[in-house]
Order: C-alpha cells, then sequence, then structure tokens
C-alpha cells in the first residue's frame, strides 16, 4: 500500500518531502524514504501520488510491490 | 501613503517613463551595455543598485555578493538542468553547493559578512527555485534580517510559484527579484521545459509552457506594482529561442523589467543534461553580443553575470567558499561589526568616485587621436578587482572584456578560461584556451606576463600589453586606444576585424577542483 523510493536515483532535492499530504517522506543519510505505514498513494487527497509528479528523476518514486496496493477505507 | 510607498511609487513612475538607453543615438554618453550604467538608469534607481554586485559590473570590483543554498526541490524541469548537480545555467554545470539549513546559512551570512566587509548582497538562488521551498526561504531571510540587517536581499526563481509569495517577499524588504524567462511563446517554451509541477499536478508540453509564462509575466508584474526591483534573466538556446528573445526584451519592458540578463547556454555531454546529450549546443561570443546588441533598446542588458555557483562568495570570479564550509563557520567565533562595515564602504565609496574623474578627462582628449573614426576595439583585462588591471596573465581565471569606441570603455562581457599559470602540464593546451576565449580582442592588459606566452599571443595577432599595470581600467584602455589610433593615422598599422571567440563549456568540474584543493 505504498510508494517507494528508488535509493540509487535519488537526488536528495526534498521536493518530494514538501508535497507529500500525509508525511510520508523523510531523509535518510541523502537520499529520501517513504514510510510504507503512512503512505496513501496520495488517495482521497489528490490524483495522483505527488511525490511522482514532482520528482526531477522519472521512475524513481515508484509502487512498491512489497506491499499490498492501498485500499481507501469505504 | 507613508513615505516608503512614495518614494517606490516614483520609482516605478521613473521605471515607467524611462525608455531604453538611447546608446544608439550615438550621443556619446557610455553605452548602457555597461551593465546600467550611472547615465542609462534613472537616478533613483542607480542609487539602489550602484553598489550591487550582481547588477553593476563597476560596483562588482568592489563589493560582493554571498549566495547560501537552502532550497534544493525544484517545481519545473529544464533541459539544460541535471538535477544531480545544481542549475547548470543560474549557475555552475557539474557543481554541487553545500546544502545548508536556514540556521546554518544565517550563521554563514554573518561569519563571512564579518571577514569580506565589501559583502553586501546575500542572494538566494537555488539549486533548486526559492519559490518551491518558500519555508526554508523566507526563513532565511528572517533570520538575517535579524542578524546582518545592513545586507541586501535578492532572489532568484523561475517565476511558477511567483504570484503566491510577491507580498511575502514585499514584507521582507527583498529589493531584488530575478526571474529567468525564457519565452513567453509556449511552443517555444515546449521545447525547454518538459513539464512543470503547479497545483498538485504534473502540465506537460505546451500546456506547462502557456502555464508558466502566465504565472512569471504576472509575478513580474506584481513585483513592479509593489515597487521591487526585478531583473530577468535568460538563457540563449540557438535554434531554440534566439531571436525569439528580442520579443521576450520588449516583453519584460514593458512590465518595467529593469534589466535584462541574456546568458549563454552552457550544454557540454558530460553535464547529463537534455540538451547536452541532443547536442544542443551554446551560442558563440559574436552570437551572444549580437542578440545583446539588438535588445540593447529594450530592458538595460546586463553582461557580467558569471552564472556563479550557488553558494559563491567573493568578488569577480574569486571563489571563497571553500573557507566557509559548514564545520568551519560553526566553529567560528563571529560578532558582527556593523560600524566597521560602513567605515570600510566610505573608504570604497570615496575611492572610486576620485576615479571617475581622471576616467572622463582621458576620455575627453581621445577626439584629438582619431577618436571620431568610428573604429571600435574589443579588449580583454585581467583583473582581480577595484578596478584595476592587476592579474598576471598565469594567474586569470577569467577575462573582463571592453569595447572601446569614441564613447569610451564599455564592459560587454567576461569569458572564463582555464588557468594557465599551473606550473606543469597542459600549459600549451590553456594558452591555446585562453586565445580561443579572447580571439575577438585586438589587445589583452595585464599586470604581468612571461615572454613564452607574450609571443603566442602576438603570434596570434593579440597584443600583449603590460604597461599599465595596477593602473585603473577604464583610463588605461582609452590611453592605449588613443595610441592604437595614432598608429593607424600614421600607417604603421592597418585596423582590421578578428574573428568570433568560444565561449568555454566543459572542464569547469575540473576548475571546480583546482579551487577547493
Ligand atoms: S504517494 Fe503520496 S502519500 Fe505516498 S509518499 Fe508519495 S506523496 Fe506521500
Ligand atoms: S523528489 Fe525524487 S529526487 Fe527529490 S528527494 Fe524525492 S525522491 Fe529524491
Amino acid at each position: 500500500m505504498a510508494l517507494k523510493i528508488v535509493a540509487s536515483q535519488c537526488t536528495g532535492c526534498s521536493a518530494c518531502e514538501a508535497e507529500c499530504p500525509n508525511q510520508a517522506i523523510s531523509e535518510k543519510a541523502g537520499t529520501f524514504i517513504i514510510n510504507p505505514a503512512k503512505c496513501t498513494e496520495c488517495i482521497g487527497h489528490y490524483d495522483n501520488p505527488q511525490c511522482a509528479a514532482v520528482c526531477p528523476v522519472d521512475d524513481t518514486c515508484v509502487i512498491d510491490p512489497a506491499v499490498p496496493r492501498y485500499q481507501a477505507a469505504s | 501613503m507613508d513615505p516608503l510607498t512614495a518614494q517606490q511609487d516614483a520609482i516605478m513612475q521613473e521605471i515607467a517613463r524611462h525608455k531604453g538607453c538611447g546608446s544608439g543615438g550615438g550621443d556619446g554618453k557610455t553605452g548602457c551595455g555597461s551593465t546600467a550604467g550611472r547615465d542609462d538608469l534613472p537616478p533613483e534607481i542607480w542609487e539602489k543598485v550602484k553598489n550591487h554586485p550582481c547588477y553593476s559590473e563597476e560596483a562588482h570590483h568592489h563589493y560582493a555578493r554571498m549566495h547560501v543554498a537552502v532550497a534544493p526541490a525544484c517545481n519545473i524541469q529544464c533541459n539544460y538542468c541535471n538535477r544531480k548537480y545544481d542549475c547548470a545555467n543560474e549557475s555552475r554545470p557539474g557543481v554541487v553547493s553545500e546544502r545548508l539549513t536556514p540556521e546554518q546559512a544565517a550563521r554563514k551570512v554573518v561569519a563571512v559578512a564579518s571577514t569580506i566587509p565589501q559583502m553586501t548582497v546575500l542572494g538566494i538562488a537555488g539549486p533548486g527555485d526559492p519559490l518551491a521551498n518558500p519555508a526554508k526561504t523566507f526563513r532565511t531571510f528572517e533570520l538575517v534580517s535579524r542578524a546582518a540587517p545592513d545586507i541586501k536581499l535578492c532572489l532568484s526563481t523561475n517565476g511558477l510559484a511567483l504570484p503566491d509569495h510577491v507580498d511575502t517577499i514585499a514584507g521582507f524588504k527583498v529589493d531584488h527579484v530575478t526571474i529567468t524567462i525564457n519565452m513567453i511563446d509556449p511552443e517555444i517554451g515546449a521545447r525547454i521545459y518538459p513539464w512543470v509541477f503547479w497545483n498538485h499536478r504534473r502540465y506537460t508540453g505546451v500546456e506547462a509552457a502557456r502555464l508558466l509564462t502566465a504565472r512569471q509575466l504576472q509575478g513580474l508584474e506584481m513585483l513592479t506594482e509593489r515597487g521591487i526591483l526585478c531583473k530577468v534573466n535568460s538563457v540563449m538556446i540557438p535554434g531554440v529561442n534566439d531571436r525569439h528573445l528580442i520579443e521576450v526584451n520588449r516583453a519584460v519592458k514593458e512590465r518595467g523589467a529593469f534589466l535584462h540578463n541574456i546568458m549563454p547556454l552552457i550544454s557540454a555531454p558530460e553535464h547529463g543534461t537534455v540538451f547536452g546529450l541532443t547536442g544542443q549546443r551554446g551560442p558563440t561570443a559574436q552570437e551572444l553580443k549580437t542578440l545583446q546588441d539588438a535588445c540593447e533598446g529594450g530592458a538595460n542588458m546586463m553582461r557580467h553575470c558569471r552564472q556563479c555557483r550557488a553558494d559563491a562568495v567573493g568578488l569577480l570570479g574569486e571563489d571563497r567558499s571553500a573557507e566557509f564550509t559548514t564545520d568551519k563557520i560553526m566553529a567560528m567565533d563571529v560578532s558582527y561589526d556593523l560600524d566597521g562595515r560602513r567605515a570600510y564602504q566610505a573608504r570604497v565609496e570615496e575611492d572610486r568616485q576620485s576615479r571617475v574623474e581622471a576616467r572622463e578627462a582621458e576620455l575627453r582628449t581621445l577626439d584629438g587621436h582619431g577618436g571620431a573614426s568610428g573604429v571600435t576595439v574589443l579588449v580583454a583585462v585581467a583583473t582581480k578587482g577595484s578596478g584595476l588591471i592587476n592579474e598576471h596573465f598565469g594567474h586569470a581565471r577569467e577575462f573582463q572584456v571592453y569595447e572601446l569606441s569614441a564613447a569610451g570603455a564599455k564592459f560587454v562581457g567576461h569569458r572564463r578560461v582555464d588557468l594557465y599559470c599551473q606550473g606543469g602540464y597542459g600549459e600549451e593546451d590553456s594558452l591555446a584556451g585562453i586565445i580561443r576565449a579572447i580571439n575577438d580582442c585586438h589587445a589583452v592588459f595585464v599586470a604581468k606576463i612571461g615572454g613564452c606566452p607574450k609571443a603566442d599571443l602576438i603570434a596570434a595577432g593579440i597584443e600583449p600589453v603590460d604597461g599599465y599595470a595596477h593602473d585603473d581600467i577604464a583610463t588605461s584602455t582609452i590611453a592605449w586606444f588613443k595610441s592604437y589610433l595614432d598608429r593607424i593615422g600614421r600607417g604603421e598599422i592597418v585596423h582590421a576585424a578578428r574573428g568570433d571567440a568560444l565561449i568555454r563549456q566543459g572542464g569547469l568540474i575540473a576548475l571546480q577542483s583546482l579551487n577547493v584543493a
């Protein structure tokens, strides 16, 4: 239920951190990481994941296949 | 209306009245390309910018600016940018600035200003967009204006978020804002900007460019309405926006921009930018100057921008940032000496004033030497500041280029070069590189030069001049120009035009590591 950041591609620019509606993103050793417990894929906030939309490096904020997709509470 | 607002209003009306500089009229004024010269700007604006190193080349000889890199995030993507590094055109390609928190940045400003009394301006320019990081940017301004109230604050932005922040900018008394505007035609913009991020969405293509240009021009208008001086930067990209920049010049002037700075695209494959990888070239020195000349009647042109790195510290091309790393400033014991700084700056003003008169006297004698013959030449000058010819040829990291004519000595740009004097390998290559960089010049003025490079310069048709060591640049170059015209008059030499010069694209990463070593 979350996105993840491909650490080897992250420039550490911090743009995603400020855009995340759930404060799921934080800095760790020069790159940024997403806390999967907080990430909602932006569902309920915006039409698309904000971190991926603002990230300057394509395919760096991507769906994490290791965790099940987020289900909005109905 | 309070007095401050009234004063700003008067300035804005003055800008509105002021129509170009009329340097084309042959009225003998020192041309406006000398980057906002005294004759070109309304007196109120001249008062505000005359000591500002980023707006006046002459001021840059005496005053320094510094940038702090507190704003890493960006909200647009440019084809001349590789986000691994600082913005390739606002800054130098291949350079990474040391990122600071607002608290570290404020401490650094106080440390630098206490060590270097010439430091009068703090800019926030990136590495991302300051207004895409509004909390960090404005917190830095808040801390600095409290600790060092005499420091002028300025800001560079791509303009996308500008309309949302104009009132905060005005609140911090930021008196200079730079907007990078590369187009007003979205079709052209689509070739420069792959996307913008605005209002929680990524926009691409023409739609992105349309949004960007609308926000930029709206932000520019809002700033001028509030009496905040606004400069426009444009990156000249041959074949993409080169001729279009004449329209950009007109549009930004209409909206009150007081200076327009056209910078060359810096692009090489090793920078890893889209333009670098697609082989998009930058302009030659002559192409750049031709475009700047074509725009001259528009907003005043600025030609001395060095595209310095976002955390640069120092005068002219100098960079003392290695003295002020985070570790060092945190360990420094600093106290802010406001009175000492004011006294120092008063001495600088006296010196500047006394030299203006000598320059004017020299210029008045030019007519008797065929000054009216219409000959113009470019000359290169090695200087490390204070308006003097005071740098050794072999130590110069850049040459300033002046155009000499009946109107006097007009600053038209500068050329970065690799150090010739690195003691050891590669000397031949770097000399050839210097000659390519100043190949459009008839002479090069230096404080000192060795025999070998002297002979090579003469062979390349560039006269090395070391007879004016440690003298004023404008006065000396005009004195030399008189003798040049005399030699033509006596038939000793024939005046011939020179070729074009190259704007250096690569090698900046190597230069950087040398700076730090
Ligand atoms: S997808 Fe949305 S919620 Fe998840 S980390 Fe990115 S910005 Fe935050
Ligand atoms: S926006 Fe992308 S590059 Fe910037 S910190 Fe986030 S993941 Fe890294």
